[in-house]
Order: structure tokens, then C-alpha cells, then sequence
């Protein structure tokens, strides 16, 4: 029975050399920083950051050089990726863009599009959010209700948006819209827009994390209006694109290392000589941080070979959020120390912030829920 | 060579190793036929170079022969033999047919070797050793004057007879009166502990093979068994038990495979202590759900899913523990220090 194959997947050689160069550039360009911004992963926006990151030729790397992209491989973009996030650098300003909405543009938007987004993302100059759940919609994308009703020249959209990470930082958005309703067929009449962000009609209100902290936003449409020129593929064909952009967002290597700063702090903390019991918790919890990077190396060998790991992302994004979630949990019952806002030593700092962004790890990009389905449809279960 | 070796183990295995097979064997019975088909077929000596008498594989293709071997629940010293053979031939000594065994596989097992006129002197008991009598030679790594020494002895005292779970033969062997055959300085770096070591490294793709079955046994079990008018498989409680374990097999099978790379490439020890640590693991949760989404029929003996999961419950203690390797890895990862986690782990 062949329900998946994880096959052992090498980075080529010169992948080093790359890994190096992002090495020296995150050091040089962050350098400094306390533990607790380490900890904050793909939380940090910063627009200088990504800009530099652009500059290196660190942004659509796998896309057409006529586009702005630089036409390298999916494991070379791998080894980028992996070295962002295990320093924690603040990527999110050209994460989404770089991850999702270029890739789907790349595919479905048209010329024009093409060429007048890709190369700014690519020089890390547009930042976009992500326009899917909705307050009566979340894992359930397809009951979306928000409208978009065909007008002269475009489309009237009227709404709510959910979860808009960013919303109020980004430059676009590309949002999910009911232009038609079909009745009884809910993922009939959907379609992709790219929506400034700025336009008019469009209220972006935040949704304040139970840290205390703002990315999440609530994005209402009052008769907010989409050109023609701004949908993305054809009028109805949403879900099916939908589907490919959420693929692109499982398939990262981003789902195993949200919690690598603690471990690393953990580690900081029991020094070279531990006891039995912390070196055995620590080196557990390397056992499975290295097998999992195995297996995203694979899904990264898989995009690469122009297979579709679909179900393999899933399996690496379930054991993954897992793992990321446990970290906490065990470095808890190891240490026995308080986790803290603000005061406290750098490992109770960056404990308090792991643990507050936790239940998180497996709601994004796909509950736990979800993705244990499309598992259970790969083995054949439904 | 490596879609070639995996398709004749397969064949052979799931020819050969019936249910009967099995039974018999955890009675006590030597599975002559079935020995005899897996050497004919030059499954034992993979390891060794051809001008050897060997196969002169990989270590990354050898992984496919013990894996389907777990897969398999063939109860046979055949993980021991590869690892045996393997040792002998790293120490010139060539090595002979028939099943073969390891010493010691305890770490706190004394084992000697000192000279004797122009021979050698083994001293010292190995408990626990996997087939133990039955195997028709032990291979013993033990340390000498200085360097460790690879030594063929046979005939060794059998001072217990025991099994683990599975009912695969665990005794405890006497090896002072034990008759060296041959024995030769171990190459390079090797110490004692190479036995234990290379032992977790089969265990982890035998556990690893033995998650395999379970995940593809309790699917189609889940898709055939009715309840409440429709297969439990379409439960979604079944289903995220199903979707939780298999994860746990890629993972294993990830993180054996990781370490028969390792293997080859030489220095394998941080690959093969994860490999145990994670596939030890998987195999004692894989074991509960593939348990659960069979109901009671699989607690009986009638069912076959015990002959993997008593298997995995053996084996993961086996050659060390989760806790022993992951105390191992984390002591090394300590004392490597914080910053170097990561470049360490991307190094490997």
C-alpha cells in the first residue's frame, strides 16, 4: 500500500553556499536582537527588512525572470526559507506575497497582472493579506456570503472578512467573493479579486490576539468597488484556485519551527552539563525536530520534482503544529519556571510568548481538524 | 539495485511468512525453509563487498531488506545477521553462512577478549542476546588490550532461555568457554558500543517497517468493519486516529531512513540515537491506535496485528531506549551549546 512516499531528499551542494549567504545577511541585518524578537518568527513586519530581503533576490525566487523572479530551485527557496525562520527574522511583510499571492497570480492572473505586481513583491515593496474567513466562515471557506454584484466597469462588494492578518499594514489583499449564488452548490460562483487595501468603502478594524498584540483584523466592505482589471481568473472559478493557494501555504517548510527559539533558550538555560532528565527531554525534542526537517526537505524535493504533496504537507504540517506545540508544554514541565510579559529572564520571556501564540500553530493555514480529513482522504477513508 | 532488492524481499516475505509461519516459530521452531530462502536469496550478507561473498549494497539499500523484514514480523535473526555480518568483513574476517548473532547488546554487559598462545580468549556473559542459541555463530565486539577486537566465536555456554514479547529468543550467553574462530582489530574508531549502536539503527527500520503494516492493516480493517450501518472508517473519530498514526509511520520511516544515510556517509551515531528516539516513539503510540481502531478482535491471539505490536513493544527497549538515546543526543546537544542547535542539525 503506497498512501505516501516520504523519500530521503538531499539539498544539492551548492545550497550551502546560499545557506551561508542567508546566514551572514540575517546576522549582519539583525544582529542584536533580544531572544524574545527571535521568538517572534514570521510575527515581525518590517518593510526595510523585506526590501533587503528583495534586494538580495530572496523573493520569488522559483518565478520568471521576466517577472521580477530569479528562476531557482524549490530547495534552494527551501534553504532560504528554513534559515529565515529558525532566526526568526520579521518576514511577514513579503511572507504572504512570496508564499501565496505570487505564486497565484504567477497562474491565474492575467498579463497585466503579472507585470504590474510580481516585480514589486519580488523587490519586496507590496505586502498582502489574505482575504478567505469570514465571521460565519472559517473552516467551512466555501459558505463564504460576502458579495461581489456585477456593476459597470467592475464589482460592488459588500461584507465582512475575518482573520485578515496584516489587513491594516498591507497594500492588497487578495480576497474570496460570492459573485454568483448557485443554489445548493456552494463552491460554484466563487472568485479571486486583488483589492487595495486603501480603496474606498473598505473598513479595516483590528482583532486584538488574547496576547494583547495586534495582526489579526476585521475587514468590512461597504459598497467598496473592484475594477474588472483587479479579478483574478475567471468570474466562478474561486474555489478551484482557492484550493492551489492553500496548497501553497501548507506545502512551507514554516510549519515545525514557530517554538525553535525556546528550545534553543531551554538549551541556553541547562548549559553544557546537564542532568539525565534534561538531556533526555532536550534530546528528544531534537530527535523530532531533525526527523521533521526531514520530511519538509522531501515535501521541498517533492515541489521540486513537480509532484504535488498535497497530502504529504498535510501529514508534515499535522506532525509539525504538534510538535510546536508541545515544546511549551514540556519546557514547562522540565523547568518548572513562570512564564512572563515583560520581566523575567529571556527564557521566561520568550516561554510566556510562545506559550500565549501556541493554540495558534494549529488553526492557521488549516485546523488540525482539516488537515487530519484530507490525511484521512489520502489514506482512503472518505 | 534498491527497487530490484525491496521487490524480491517483498515477494519472499509476503510468500513465506504466513501466519503459520509465525505460530510455529513462537513455539520454538527454527524456520529452516525460510532461513534458507532469505540467504539463498542474499538477503543476509548485504553489507559485505561481492569478492566477500556478500551483496556490496549500501547501508540506504539495506534499509528496504530489514524494513520489509519488520514489515514482515519474519522472525529471524536477519536484522542481527546484516549487522554481524557487516562487522566481520569491516574487520577482514570473512563471514560464514547461517544465521549469526551480536555481543553484547546490554551496556552493562562485561565482555573480554585477550590473547591465548597464538589464539584468542573470550571472557564474560552477554545477556539477552537475540537468538542467542539458536544463532549459529556470535559475532562479539569487545574491548582488548587498547583497541576494540571483531571476534566469530561459536558454541557459547546458554546460560538462560528467554524471550521478549514476541517470543523471540533472548538468552543469556557465557562466553568465557565460547571457541573463537577468528578475530581481527575492528576498524577505525570502532568501540564496543558499535554493537548497541548499529543494533538501534536495524531496530529503528524493522519498528519503522512494523508501522507500515500497522497503518495499512488498521486502514483496510476501518474500511471493512460495519457499525452503526457504515464502515467505522467514515467515523471521524476513526478517521483522525488513522490520520495521527499515520503520521507517526512517515515520521518513522523519515527518521529511520535519515539514519541508514547517515550510516553510509560514516560518523552516524546523532541519526541513528534520533532514528531510535522517534521511531521508539511512534511505534509505542502506533501500536495504541492501530490497538483502538481494531476494537477487541485485535487483542486476541487469532488476530495478526500482535505480531507487529508485540514486536514494536519489544524492540523500541531493545539495543536502548528512547530515554538512553535521547539522553545521549541531548547531552551531545549541550554540549555543542544553544547557538550551534541549528547550524548542527542543518549540517546533518
Amino acid at each position: 500500500m503506497a498512501i505516501f512516499h516520504f523519500a530521503l531528499h538531499e539539498l544539492p551542494p551548492e545550497t550551502n553556499a546560499l545557506r551561508m549567504e542567508v546566514r551572514d545577511f540575517l546576522r549582519e541585518t539583525l544582529g542584536g536582537r533580544s531572544p524574545l524578537q527571535g521568538a517572534g518568527s514570521w510575527g515581525g513586519f518590517d518593510r526595510e527588512f523585506s526590501k533587503k530581503v528583495g534586494a538580495k533576490g530572496w523573493i520569488g525566487m522559483r518565478w520568471p525572470k521576466q517577472y521580477g523572479g530569479h528562476e531557482r530551485s524549490a530547495l534552494e527557496r527551501y534553504v532560504m526559507l528554513e534559515e529565515m525562520l529558525a532566526a526568526g527574522a520579521p518576514v511577514s511583510a513579503h511572507w504572504v506575497a512570496d508564499r501565496q499571492s505570487g505564486p497565484l497570480l504567477l497562474r491565474y492572473g492575467t498579463e497585466e497582472q503579472r507585470q504590474r505586481f510580481l516585480p514589486r513583491i519580488a523587490r519586496g515593496e507590496l505586502a498582502f493579506a489574505i482575504g478567505m474567513s469570514e465571521p460565519d466562515s472559517g473552516s467551512d471557506l466555501a459558505s463564504i456570503r460576502t458579495r461581489a454584484e456585477r456593476v459597470d466597469g467592475g464589482y460592488r462588494v459588500n461584507g465582512t472578512k475575518v482573520w485578515t492578518s496584516n489587513a491594516h499594514l498591507s497594500d492588497y489583499m487578495i480576497a474570496l467573493f460570492r459573485t454568483q449564488v448557485v443554489p445548493d452548490k456552494k463552491h460554484a460562483g466563487l472568485t479571486q479579486f486583488l483589492v487595495d487595501c486603501k480603496s474606498p468603502g473598505i473598513a479595516i478594524t483590528p482583532i486584538v490576539d488574547l496576547d494583547g498584540s495586534h495582526h489579526f483584523n476585521m475587514v468590512v466592505f461597504e459598497d467598496a468597488f473592484v475594477p474588472d482589471d483587479m479579478r483574478v481568473g475567471d468570474d466562478g472559478n474561486g474555489w478551484n484556485q482557492v484550493s492551489t493557494e492553500l496548497a501553497y501555504e501548507r506545502s512551507g517548510p514554516e510549519r515545525y519551527l514557530s517554538s525553535l527559539a525556546l528550545l534553543i533558550e531551554t538549551i541556553r538555560e541547562i548549559g553544557k552539563e546537564p542532568s539525565e532528565r534534561e538531556a533526555a527531554v532536550i534530546g528528544r525534542l531534537v530527535a523530532h525536530l531533525t526527523t521533521l526537517r526531514q520530511m519538509s526537505i522531501s515535501v521541498g524535493g517533492m515541489l521540486e520534482g513537480g509532484e504535488n504533496p498535497n497530502l504529504e504537507a498535510a501529514v508534515v504540517k499535522d506532525v509539525g503544529t504538534t510538535f510546536e506545540q508541545e515544546i511549551p508544554e514540556v519546557i514547562h514541565g522540565l523547568l518548572g519556571i513562570e512564564p512572563t510579559v515583560k520581566h523575567g529572564t529571556d527564557l521566561q520571556q520568550v516561554l510566556g510568548y510562545i506559550m500565549q501564540k501556541a493554540p495558534s500553530f494549529s488553526l492557521r493555514g488549516g485546523t488540525r481538524e482539516v488537515l487530519r480529513g484530507i490525511i484521512a482522504r489520502g489514506l482512503g477513508l472518505r | 539495485m534498491s527497487t530490484m532488492l525491496a521487490d524480491v524481499v517483498t515477494r519472499l516475505f509476503t510468500d513465506r511468512v504466513t501466519k503459520e509461519l509465525i505460530e510455529s516459530a513462537e513455539k520454538g521452531e527454527w524456520p529452516t525453509a525460510l532461513w534458507g530462502a532469505v540467504e539463498e536469496n542474499g538477503l543476509t550478507l548485504p553489507l559485505v563487498p561481492e569478492s566477500r561473498g556478500g551483496a556490496g549494497v549500501t547501508w540506504q539499500e539495506t534499509y528496504d531488506i530489514v524494513r520489509a523484514a519488520g514489515r514482515h514480523a519474519v522472525p529471524l535473526p536477519l536484522a542481527e545477521t546484516i549487522v554481524a555480518s557487516w562487522l566481520l568483513s569491516s574487520a577482514g574476517i570473512d563471514a560464514p553462512s547461517g544465521p549469526l548473532t551480536l555481543a553484547p547488546v546490554h551496556v552493562d554487559d562485561r565482555v573480554r577478549i585477550s590473547r591465548a598462545g597464538s589464539g584468542w580468549r573470550l571472557s564474560g556473559a552477554a545477556t539477552r542476546v537475540p537468538w542467542g542459541a539458536t544463532a549459529g555463530h556470535v559475532v562479539v565486539v569487545a574491548g582488548g588490550d587498547g583497541q576494540a577486537i571483531v571476534a566469530l566465536a561459536a558454541s557459547p555456554r546458554v546460560m538462560v532461555r528467554d524471550t521478549n514479547l514476541a517470543l523471540e529468543p533472548r538468552d543469556t550467553i557465557e562466553l568465557d568457554g565460547a571457541k573463537v574462530l577468528a578475530a581481527a582489530p575492528a576498524a577505525g574508531e570502532m568501540t564496543p558500543a558499535v554493537v548497541r549502536l548499529y543494533g538501534a539503527l536495524v531496530r529503528s527500520a524493522q519498528m519503522a517497517g512494523g508501522l507500515e503494516y500497522l497503518l495499512s492493516q488498521a486502514v483496510r480493517y476501518a474500511g471493512e468493519r460495519k457499525q452503526f450501518g457504515k464502515p467505522i472508517g467514515a467515523f471521524q473519530a476513526i478517521q483522525h486516529n488513522l490520520a495521527v498514526l499515520a503520521g507517526h509511520t512517515a515520521a518513522a520511516g523519515m527518521a529511520a531512513a535519515h539514519a541508514f544515510r547517515a550510516a553510509d556517509r560514516g560518523d552516524p551515531t546523532f541519526e541513528i540515537a534520533s532514528a531510535k528516539v522517534r521511531v521508539g516513539e511512534a511505534a509505542g503510540i502506533g501500536a495504541g491506535l492501530a490497538h483502538q481502531v481494531h476494537g477487541a478482535i485485535g487483542f486476541t491471539y487469532e488476530h495478526s496485528l500482535h505480531f507487529v505490536t508485540r514486536r514494536l513493544w519489544s524492540w523500541r527497549a531493545e539495543f536502548g531506549g528512547e530515554g538512553v538515546w535521547a539522553a545521549e543526543l541531548g547531552r551531545e546537544v549541550a554540549a555543542r551549546g544553544a547557538d550551534s542547535l541549528w547550524a548542527h542539525v542543518t549540517s546533518r
